[in-house]
Order: C-alpha cells, then sequence, then structure tokens
C-alpha cells in the first residue's frame, strides 16, 4: 500500500484514510495513536479573494521527496506508519490539497511525526501555488506562512 | 550535455522550460546558469536540485545530468 501519494483531481481525506488504515492494518491492535493533519485551499490570501489555484511541481522529484521524508520519520519515530498525500493541477476553494498521518503506538510519536510531515514538506518538496484572484489577476504565492 | 529544467515564476520570468548546454569539465551548477543565461544573474533565493535531488550552486556537474533550477518551494 503506498503511502505517499500525489493525486490530480479533489478526494475526500476522510474516506482516503479510513481504505488507507482498513487496508494496511485491517486486524492490527498494536496502535494507540492516529494523528492527521489536513490542508485546505482558502477562499483569501493576504487580503485579497482567492478564486481558484494551479499547484505545479516537479515531476521527477517530488514522489521521490516525498518518499524520502515518509521513510525518515519512520526512522526517527516509532511509527506503524505514516501517509502523504498532494494535489497538483488545478484547485478550487474548499478542497483538501495536503494530508499527512503517523500511526504510532502512543500520541507523542504521532503527533510529532505528523508534524514533521507537514512542516518539512512545506519547505523543502518542490510544489509551487499560483492564484486566480477573484478580479481574475493571477500571481505565484513567494512563501508560505509561518505556521 | 546538461539538461537544465526551469519551474514556476522562474520559468515565467526567463521565458524558457529548458535548456541544453555542453559540459565543459569540469563544471559548477552557477557555471552551468551562467552559460545557459548568461544576461542573468541567479536570483537570491534560488533553489538548485541535481538528478532530483537539492543541491548548491556550487556543486559539480557531469555530463548526463539534470540540473533544476526553482524559486523558494510553497505546497502544503
Amino acid at each position: 500500500m503506498d503511502n505517499v501519494r500525489l493525486l490530480d483531481r479533489a478526494y475526500n481525506p476522510w474516506a482516503l484514510l479510513e481504505a488507507f488504515q482498513q487496508a494496511r492494518f485491517a486486524d492490527a491492535t498494536d496502535f494507540g495513536a492516529t494523528a492527521v493533519f489536513t490542508g485546505t485551499m482558502r477562499d483569501f490570501n493576504e487580503g485579497d479573494d482567492v478564486a481558484k489555484m494551479y499547484l505545479e511541481h516537479y515531476p521527477g522529484m517530488t514522489l521521490r521527496y516525498l518518499q524520502t521524508l515518509a521513510d525518515t520519520a519512520k526512522q526517527r519515530w516509532s511509527l506503524n506508519d505514516c501517509l502523504i498525500v498532494h494535489r497538483y493541477g488545478d484547485i478550487n476553494p474548499g478542497e483538501t490539497i495536503v494530508l499527512t498521518a503517523a500511526w504510532s503506538a502512543h500520541r507523542g510519536a504521532a503527533f510529532d511525526a505528523c508534524r514533521y510531515l507537514i512542516e518539512d514538506l512545506k519547505h523543502h518538496a518542490p510544489f509551487w501555488k499560483k492564484e486566480t484572484l477573484a478580479n481574475g489577476d493571477t500571481r505565484w504565492v513567494a512563501e508560505n506562512t509561518p505556521g | 550535455m546538461i539538461n537544465i529544467k526551469y519551474f514556476a515564476s522562474l520559468r515565467e520570468s526567463l521565458g524558457k522550460q529548458q535548456d541544453q548546454i555542453p559540459c565543459p569539465s569540469p563544471c559548477t551548477v552557477e557555471q552551468a546558469w551562467t552559460q545557459a543565461n548568461p544576461d542573468t544573474a541567479p536570483p537570491e533565493h534560488i533553489l538548485v536540485a541535481i538528478n532530483q535531488e537539492y543541491a548548491s550552486l556550487d556543486a559539480a556537474l557531469k555530463s548526463g545530468d539534470e540540473v533544476a533550477f526553482f524559486p523558494p518551494v510553497t505546497g502544503g
């Protein structure tokens, strides 16, 4: 079961989580904690109304970077598994862009690994957001918000 | 030959998504940039990858490498 995925269309993060957990841990009773982060597209940014977004990425590098990130998290914390899902292409407000999740015996590792996955992804995974504002103007997002 | 790729706002400002240049040995990433873009200095916060892994402007290139230049990332 791939624990890193790139998707070019809208998805329901909760259905995907349930399907992953069912496939990956069908009868497992050895994890006590699941931590999840989802990032959803807003309809505003820096004081402007945003109509839609295009997410560019570096096809040859993105999946490879995210797989290394997931593997690093599993080495750094005692995890049963972790999951990274990210959209690319055209995205509308209200749609889920990113999902990170971590499963572990206790909550500390799950929370810490889930936070690590999203923070590292935001700083290093080769994605770039281009916004189309409500007035039709387009602009590249220069940098992510600090937290 | 060195294959160069440009992404996002950098691709748009340069008006091209790729270049192919000969690889004089030795050749650093910064030298490859200058050869491909003689009239444009690399932007201050530019990021570099060689063969899909992060690298620095002073890293060495060899023939057949793919070097990518891109602005700070904004995923998530």
